[in-house]
């Protein structure tokens, strides 16, 4: 599913993150899957989605430079396709 | 944390496993000694309970540090850990302080009622010890009877509505030839497969000579499992095998293929004895006591045996061969307990490195502990062959029998 910097995003509940100092260890408590964030700004957007407007929103707070954006949102995209990180719904 | 050493920043993810991490990934806690089987090539020589076992206030105690640790998941073991007495109870408590569960077990106490509770429950895997995919071949190893009670309990899962728990299989000599039929048996049983290193560890050390897939079997397996790629779990256990691939290390097999070591992984035994992994129960690989050494987050963190495993290795003898990026010189207790050094070859090294020194037959240091049965066991290893030749006539076995 394609991550678009408008829409709203957050990590899905059944996902845990633990600091590393690499980035982060993202377990999946359901599939049992184990991920890698592999850079702590990433594992900072991750944590901000929840709270954020939406992805850009996100994106700013976490000071990431205009120039990286599209790497993140990529990055994004990966993660939500192994449903680390799901779309959030209109409350 | 890993104090003392400096860590580059970003690179490749294998790298900065080898710097280790806040606490392990993979973390094997062996609940007891105690064992209702004699497997012959029992890595923790388990049989009988060791006295000093940790109480069940103890393990919970670990539970909760492991939680504060975020430790996602313990791997959890034996002996055969459905025999303490405390076991569901502990399991409970785990899944309940987010500490999921993937046991080990040989089935034999998989009831259809403990299946049911399993399968109900989502933190929790199982995983089915079978070492043969004929009883014949499993028996010789696992003991009278063990084919039957794992398949037992498999059907007990698949019949609780239990998915792709795990059907966990030692490759060996005898069973590298039935890898489609152990694939179609986790196929009947909505099972997943898992195929590990048999390991010259424990009783291991004992049958490793007899048992240790030969050299083109390695490759056959090394063939099979590029051919099957993520269907099957090898819980990284055969990264010496990679060195078959191309030196760029495009022929790896799926996982992080290092020595996981004190970096990644290690083991707490049934006494609290942290070790390096679940492969190097011995003195030589002991980081600490978790009831003398400042419970187990203080010991991941600062014993020194693991800050050394996460400081850079040197290749040693290994450093000159094109492959060593891709095998990284294998398994650090392969090579321990067949007496080669540390920085060598592995004893299976695909290149047949290792074979030199081994011709040499190398002093091996044998265990620091031993809880095998001492006297007879109900489920015994059945030999696969005879271990003796016929006698030419009787009077070769009693004198008093006219030949």
């Amino acid at each position: 599913m394609p991550v678009l910097p408008g829409a709203a995003w957050e990590l899905s509940p059944s996902v845990s993150l633990r600091p590393e100092p690499f980035g982060a260890l993202a377990y999946d408590f359901v599939t049992r899957k184990l991920s890698f964030l592999k850079s702590p700004t990433l594992v900072d957007v991750v944590r901000r989605l929840g709270d954020a407007a939406d992805v850009e929103d996100a994106l700013l707070g976490a000071g990431v430079p205009a120039a990286e954006r599209d790497r993140y949102v990529a990055a994004l995209g990966t993660l939500a396709a192994s449903g680390i990180i799901r779309e959030r719904q209109a409350a | 944390m890993t104090i003392g050493v400096e860590r580059p920043q970003g690179g490749r993810l294998v790298d900065q496993f080898e710097y280790g991490l806040d606490a392990p990934i993979c973390l094997t806690w062996e609940l007891t000694y105690a064992c209702n089987l004699a497997c012959v090539h029992c890595l923790s020589s388990s049989g009988r309970r060791d006295p000093r076992e940790l109480s069940t206030d103890e393990c919970k105690a670990l539970v909760d540090e492991f939680e504060r640790m975020q430790v996602f998941y313990v791997n959890i073991g034996g002996g055969e850990p459905t025999v303490r007495p405390d076991f569901w109870e502990l399991l409970d408590y785990a899944v309940a302080h987010h500490v999921g569960v993937k046991f080990s077990t040989n089935g034999f106490r998989i009831t259809p009622e403990r299946a049911e509770r399993l399968a109900a429950t989502d933190y929790v895997d199982v995983q089915i010890s079978l070492d043969g995919a004929t009883a014949a071949v499993n028996d010789a190893v696992r003991g009278q009877g063990t084919y039957d009670a794992a398949l037992r309990a498999m059907a007990n899962l698949r019949a609780a509505g239990m998915k792709d728990f795990k059907l966990s299989v030692v490759c060996t000599r005898h069973n590298i030839g039935q890898l489609d039929e152990f694939k179609a048996i986790a196929d009947t049983y909505g099972a997943q497969l898992r195929l590990t290193r048999l390991r010259p560890s424990g009783r291991g050390a004992d049958v490793w000579d007899e048992l240790h897939p030969l050299p083109h079997q390695q490759r056959e397996l090394y063939d099979w499992l590029v051919a099957n790629g993520d269907q099957v779990l090898t819980g990284d256990s055969f990264f010496h095998l990679s060195a078959y691939g191309p030196a760029d290390g495009s022929g790896a097999l799926p996982g992080l293929n290092l020595c996981g070591a004190g970096r990644v992984v290690c083991l707490v035994d049934p006494v609290g004895d942290v070790y390096a992994c679940p492969f190097a129960i011995h003195d030589q690989f002991l980081a600490g006591n978790l009831r003398e050494d400042g419970g187990f987050d203080t010991i991941w963190k600062t014993a020194p045996l693991f800050l050394d495993l996460r400081s850079p290795q040197t290749g040693g003898a290994c450093t000159s061969c094109s492959a060593y990026d891709s095998c990284r010189g294998g398994c650090m207790a392969a090579k321990f307990f067949t007496g080669l050094p540390l920085d060598g070859p592995d004893p299976e090294c695909v290149k047949g490195n290792s074979e030199g020194t081994l011709a040499r037959d190398p002093e091996r240091p044998g265990s620091s502990q031993d809880h095998s049965h001492t006297g007879t066991v109900r489920n015994a290893p059945v030999p696969l062959t005879l271990l003796r030749t016929r006698p030419v006539s009787a009077c070769d076995e009693s004198p008093l029998v006219a030949g």
